[in-house]
């Protein structure tokens, strides 16, 4: 302590300081990290103008909002835009429980079927068999849904391969496509065409981590191979799962939006008008820009709030989660 | 447990066999190692039919785009075994017309896009990859936070409207030129960079852009080739920004052709397709060869990808 304030004493000043550099002043810093702040520059400007700049559009769910006036001019009307979530308009109940049914099988349906590729692409003997299996099965990932939605019209459309194949035979033919009562099962089937292979394997590689001695240690105590799966393997993969379901919870609210835009017009709103969509047709389409922002903004809300509030669970049951804040 | 505390140097399935009976030891082994027979079976049927789900399909596809009109029209719209190779419909929808525009355009888009995309990727996440600058942690605070969050469909479409971006093919690759995901895996590639490699040029009058020039980059090059890959294949795949920002055909992307006449089924005239037809092959078969078209830039680069994968790049990255 001492030391510190003889060295600050005017008789010592004379000697440049030899513990403490003074910190340098923020435009000195900017120009001695000029460069840096240069190579920033255009991501942050457009993270700024694409991601920021929007949410203050956000303001438009409070406004009886008119694209020719603008937001300065538009008339503000308070929450009259959020009247629509509570007063029971059947349009949108009807988005909200489609959105919620495919929400449901998403998570019941969609989200073990990786899980289970994974343990049986794991349990292969040869390395060779395996890549090969998972590099075909993960291509129809990186098709765009356009290509997806019309690979699936090829195949089961009504001149398509298996009906045609069906016809050419003397069977009856089957009518998936454009079918309005089927359409949730062609959205999942489309779903787990596209993405099992993909999101298997980051469980793959999860599973290729655990500990190979612990099976060793399982079966010497006499576990069966199932029983080596329910003790050793799925508790290895247990905070993977959680990771991703938090993440997929945050989602929850936004099911297949491109997936559906593209086939809604062969089956009708009724069976496929989710909230993403009643966003877009009621907002862009149909011009009601405030009432859409404002069911755009709640969604994105509780979907936030999912997030964090799964996290926080996650934590409190001593899981790793998404982060740590 | 007896067993294993009593020879500790031994493998836990060697201790086994040691202390118990053969038949014992030979029960337990076969437990360990390999699945019955009979989940074996199951097994491999479930992939094979798995696999053929996957496969079957392209083999359709291609194998109508190129079968004769003939063949295509006598059996339903379908063929799996064409009887010869008939490139009529290629050639009709690439000599000219509304494919062959917006392939031009979903190109362009894809190679302006990508290398756009990546250069400012790199910029921004070596920016960030530089701890203790000016604004390093509120910056990388922002590019966390909008992982968080999407700020919502209506509001991104006005802010590009009043960029007066609608119409204009900048509108399909500005509002997504940059993922924060990205630029996260990208930064904690240039963070994992040795010091020593980077306090050395440093020392031998490099300046921080030759820094990140001659060495950030060249270093990083594997990240970045798969990072480039994704761009890529996202730019090509970009079907919502073009119908929410295009409104003139004219410029449409290859994925909006692809919606109209394939996923809708609108029909191609004579005044869509290419000057140099004879005679209009079925639309079946156009419908194929269009989508062939647009999938082959994929396969091209699918082996790619896939071989940055099995170095793990990727996983390696996210975990980071």
């Amino acid at each position: 302590m001492m030391a510190v304030t003889d060295m600050k004493s005017p008789s010592t000043a004379a000697s440049p300081p030899l513990a403490r550099r003074p910190r340098p002043s923020l435009l000195r810093r900017i120009l001695r990290d000029r460069t840096v702040l240069l190579l920033a520059l255009p991501g942050m400007l457009l993270l700024i103008g694409f991601q920021y700049f929007p949410l203050l559009g956000n303001v438009i769910a409070f406004q009886d909002f008119q694209p020719f006036l603008g937001t300065d001019e538009s008339l503000w009307n308070g929450l009259d835009n959020f009247r629509i979530l509570v007063t029971g308009d059947p349009a949108f109940l009807n988005a909200l429980r489609n959105t919620l049914i495919l929400t449901l099988i998403q998570s019941v349906m969609i989200f073990p079927v990786p899980i289970v590729l994974a343990l049986m692409v794991n349990s292969l003997m040869s390395e060779k068999l395996r890549q090969g299996v998972m590099s075909v099965l993960y291509l129809p990932h990186f098709l765009s849904w356009v290509i997806v939605v019309a690979v699936f019209q090829q195949m089961l459309g009504g001149s398509g391969m298996v009906n045609n194949l069906l016809r050419s035979n003397g069977l009856p033919t089957f009518d998936v496509i454009g079918n309005a009562d089927l359409f949730k099962v062609l959205l999942t089937s489309q779903v787990i065409w596209k993405d099992t292979g993909w999101a298997a394997i980051l469980f793959i590689a999860v599973l290729a981590g655990i500990d190979r001695s612990l099976y060793e240690a399982a079966a010497v105590d006499g576990a069966s191979r199932f029983q080596q799966t329910l003790n050793v393997t799925l508790p290895g993969l247990r905070p993977i799962v959680i990771l991703l379901f938090i993440l997929q919870l945050g989602n929850s609210l936004s099911v297949g939006f491109e997936q559906i835009i593209l086939q809604q017009q062969a089956v009708g709103i009724d069976a496929s008008e989710v909230l993403d969509t009643y966003v877009f047709n009621e907002g862009i389409a149909g011009g009601q820009w405030g009432t859409a922002a404002a069911v755009g903004l709640v969604k994105s809300v509780i979907g936030l709030v999912l997030v964090l509030t799964a996290n926080k669970i996650a934590h409190s049951m001593g899981e790793e989660g998404v982060y740590r804040a | 447990m007896s067993t294993t505390t009593e020879n500790p140097q031994t493998t836990p399935g060697g201790s086994a066999s040691a202390r118990t009976t053969p038949a014992d030891a030979h029960r337990r082994r076969a437990k360990l190692n390999a699945a019955g027979p009979v989940e074996k079976t199951t097994k491999t049927i479930v992939l094979v039919i798995a696999c053929a789900l996957v496969i079957v399909p392209f083999i359709g596809i291609v194998a109508t785009s190129i079968a004769p009109a003939d063949q295509v029209t006598n059996s339903g719209g379908f063929v799996l075994f064409p009887r010869e190779v008939d490139l009529t419909a290629y050639r009709s929808i690439l000599s000219g017309g509304v494919v062959s525009r917006a392939l031009l355009v979903s190109i362009g888009i894809t190679a302006v896009g990508t290398i756009l995309s990546l250069m400012i990727t790199a910029m921004l996440a070596w920016a960030l990859s530089r701890r203790g600058t000016v604004a390093n942690r509120p910056m990388l605070l922002l590019v966390l936070f909008s992982l968080l969050f999407s700020p919502g469909l209506i509001p991104t479409y006005l802010a590009v409207r009043q960029f007066g971006l609608i119409d204009s093919y900048w509108s399909l690759i500005i509002p997504t030129a940059v993922s924060g995901f990205n630029v996260i895996v990208v930064r904690s590639f240039f963070v994992s960079l040795p010091d020593e490699i980077l306090d050395a040029a440093k020392v031998d009058g490099a300046s921080e852009w030759q820094v990140f020039r001659r060495i950030g980059i060249p270093l990083s090059r594997a990240a970045l080739a798969v990072i480039g890959l994704f761009y890529g294949v996202n730019y090509w795949n970009a079907f919502f920004s073009a119908l929410l920002y295009i409104n003139d055909a004219a410029k449409w992307p290859l994925q909006m052709v692809l919606r109209t006449y394939v996923v809708n089924g609108a029909q191609m005239g004579t005044s869509e397709l290419g000057t140099a037809v004879e005679a209009a092959p079925p639309q079946e078969t156009i419908q194929m060869a269009i989508l062939v078209i647009s999938i082959v830039p994929i396969l091209i680069v699918y082996p790619f990808l896939q071989r940055h994968f099995s170095k793990g790049v990727l996983t390696g990255a996210v975990k980071g």
